[in-house]
C-alpha cells in the first residue's frame, strides 16, 4: 500500500491501482454525507479532481493519483457515504484506475513514511 | 490558540476529547469523539450540553425599574417590551438606521431588571451601543458567569431532578432557582428547536454543573458543529450569515418578532432605528425573502452558492446564506435569499454547486417540527 500527501492510499492490483482515503484523512473530515464518484470510462490525468466528498463540515476533492482510465467505482458509497467513516481503509475504497505508466507510483509513501508525514 | 478568550468549561472540553476550534475569538470545542451527527441525533433523541459562554450577558437596570429600562430598549429594538411579562422572554434585534440588523438578541424581564443574551461575535459592538442608546440605564456586562443549554426532550427530567421547580416553566420562562451549584439564572429555550433550556451559572459552578448534567445517561455533551445543523433544522437565524447589517427583519421573515403595537397604527408605532424602511416593508412588502431551500439529491449547498430560475443560462437571482446536510430529515437542507416574487413554497429553482445547476425547492421551515413546551 502506498499514501499520497493527499491522504490517499493506493492498493496495486496487477496493472489496477484502486484508491481511498486513509483512516486520518478519514477522521479529519468528520461524518461523511455525500459522495461524488467518476464515470467508468473516464480518461483521468494526474491531479485532476475526481471525487467530490462532502462531509458534515465541508467539501473536499479526491485528485486522481496518477494517469489512467477508470475501470470501476464503488457505487455503494453514492447511497451510504457514511461507510467512508465506517471503513475508510477497507470497503470503502472510491474508484479503480488502470494505470498508463504504474512509475508515477514511485513518488509516493509507503506507511511508515506516511505515519511520519501525519505525525 | 494563545491569543483566544476560553470559557470556565475549556479544561473539561479537552478531557472530554472535543476538538478545539478558534470561533467568534473563543477556543471552543466543535465537536466530541461522537461526531457531529451523533451529536445532532442525540440532542433530537434525549439531551446534549452545549458551553455558549462565549455570548454575552448583560443586565440593564434603570431609576424606574423594568418598565423604563423596558422604555429606553424600545428606542433601539422594535419589539413590544413594556408588554413582555415578568418572568418572560422574548426575541429581538437591534436595528440600524438603515433598517438592517446589528445583532439578534434574547430579552427578559426579570421583575426589577432586564436581563439580555447577545451573540458573542457582536458582545463588545451591542454593549457600547446599549450604553449610548439606553437613556438612564446602567448597562453591566456580566462576567462572572458561564452559560450552559440544556436541549432535547430529556432536558426536563434531567434537569428538573437536580433544579426542582424548572420542569413547570413554559417555552420562554424565565427565572432564578437555588441548587447545588448556586443561583441558577434559568430560561426555557435555546436555540435547537428542541425543549430545553440555557442556564447562567457563576463561573466557578460551571464545570461542577457540567459534570453533574453529563453525569446523567441521557446526556452527550453537543459541540459547535452540532449546534449549527440543529439550528438550521430548525429554520433559525446565524446572525453573520442569514442575517447582517445590511437585511431588514422583513427581507429576514423575522416579522413574528415585531409584535403589532410596534409597527404602523400600533400604540407605539416606530420609534427604533431604521423604522422607515421596516415599517414600509412590514405594510409593502420587500424585494426579497428568506427562504427554506430543499436541494434535491443528496449533496449540500453551502452558504454562498448562488441560485439561479433555470437549468441553464440567467443570472442569479438569489444565494444560499446557510446549508449542510440535516441528520434528522436526512438530506441536505439550506436557507437563502430569492426575490419575493420566487419565493412560494414549491417553487423550482437551481442551485450552482461546482459549476453545476442542481434541482433545488423553496420549503417550509423549520424542517424539522419544533419539539416546545408551551
Amino acid at each position: 500500500m502506498k499514501f499520497t500527501e493527499e491522504h490517499e492510499w493506493l492498493r496495486v492490483e496487477d496493472d489496477v491501482v484502486v484508491v481511498g482515503i486513509t483512516t486520518h484523512a478519514a477522521e479529519q473530515l468528520g461524518d461523511v454525507v455525500f459522495v461524488e464518484l467518476p464515470e467508468v470510462g473516464d480518461e483521468v490525468t494526474k491531479d485532476d479532481d475526481v471525487v467530490v466528498i462532502e462531509s458534515v463540515k465541508a467539501a473536499s476533492d479526491i485528485l486522481a493519483p496518477i494517469d489512467g482510465e477508470v475501470v470501476e467505482v464503488n457505487d455503494i458509497l453514492a447511497d451510504e457515504p457514511g461507510k467512508v467513516n465506517d471503513d475508510p481503509q477497507g470497503d470503502a475504497w472510491f474508484f479503480k484506475l488502470k494505470a498508463s505508466d504504474l512509475s508515477q507510483m514511485d513518488d509516493y509513501m509507503d506507511e511508515a513514511a506516511y505515519n511520519k508525514f501525519i505525525g | 490558540m494563545s491569543d483566544l478568550h476560553v470559557t470556565p468549561l475549556n479544561a473539561l472540553h479537552k478531557e472530554l476529547g472535543g476538538k478545539m476550534v478558534p470561533f467568534a475569538g473563543f477556543e471552543m470545542p466543535v465537536q466530541y469523539p461522537l461526531g457531529v451527527m451523533k451529536e445532532h441525533l442525540h440532542t433530537r433523541a434525549r439531551a446534549g450540553v452545549f458551553d455558549v459562554s462565549h455570548m454575552g450577558q448583560v443586565i440593564i437596570r434603570a431609576k424606574g425599574g423594568f418598565e423604563a429600562a423596558a422604555q429606553a430598549m424600545e428606542s433601539l429594538v422594535p419589539v413590544n417590551l413594556l408588554g413582555l411579562g415578568e418572568n418572560r422572554q422574548r426575541y429581538g434585534f437591534f436595528t440600524n438606521e438603515a433598517g438592517g440588523i446589528m445583532d439578534d438578541l434574547m430579552l427578559a424581564n426579570r421583575g426589577d431588571h432586564m436581563f439580555v443574551v447577545v451573540n458573542a461575535a457582536c458582545k463588545g459592538g451591542d454593549i457600547a451601543h446599549m450604553k449610548a442608546g439606553l437613556a438612564g440605564c446602567e448597562v453591566e456586562e456580566i462576567t462572572d458567569r458561564a452559560l450552559l443549554a440544556l436541549q432535547g426532550p430529556a432536558s426536563e427530567a434531567v434537569l428538573e431532578a437536580m433544579v426542582p421547580g424548572v420542569a413547570a416553566m413554559r417555552f420562554m420562562d424565565v427565572g432564578i432557582f437555588a441548587s447545588d451549584f448556586g443561583k441558577l439564572w434559568v430560561s426555557r429555550s435555546g436555540y435547537t428547536g428542541e425543549d430545553g433550556y440555557e442556564i447562567s451559572v457563576s463561573n466557578d459552578q460551571a464545570e461542577a454543573l457540567a459534570r453533574a448534567l453529563l453525569a446523567h445517561g441521557d446526556v452527550e455533551p453537543i459541540g459547535l458543529g452540532a449546534r449549527d445543523s440543529l439550528r438550521l433544522e430548525a429554520g433559525l437565524c446565524l446572525y453573520g450569515n442569514d442575517i447582517d447589517e445590511v437585511t431588514s427583519p422583513v427581507e429576514a421573515s423575522l416579522t413574528w418578532a415585531i409584535q403589532k403595537v410596534r409597527r404602523s397604527g400600533g400604540e407605539r408605532e416606530g420609534g427604533f432605528p431604521g423604522a422607515g424602511r421596516i415599517l414600509n416593508e412590514l405594510e409593502n412588502g420587500a424585494a426579497r425573502t428568506r427562504v427554506g431551500l430543499r436541494p434535491e439529491g443528496r449533496a449540500p449547498m453551502r452558504d454562498g452558492t448562488e441560485i439561479f430560475t433555470d437549468a441553464e443560462g440567467g443570472k442569479a437571482v438569489g444565494h444560499v446564506t446557510s446549508g449542510a446536510y440535516g441528520p434528522t430529515i436526512e438530506g441536505p437542507m439550506a436557507m437563502g435569499y430569492v426575490p419575493k416574487s420566487l419565493a412560494e413554497v414549491g417553487t423550482k429553482l437551481y442551485g450552482e454547486v461546482r459549476g453545476k445547476r442542481q434541482p433545488v425547492t423553496v420549503a417550509d421551515m423549520p424542517f424539522t417540527p419544533a419539539n416546545f413546551k408551551r
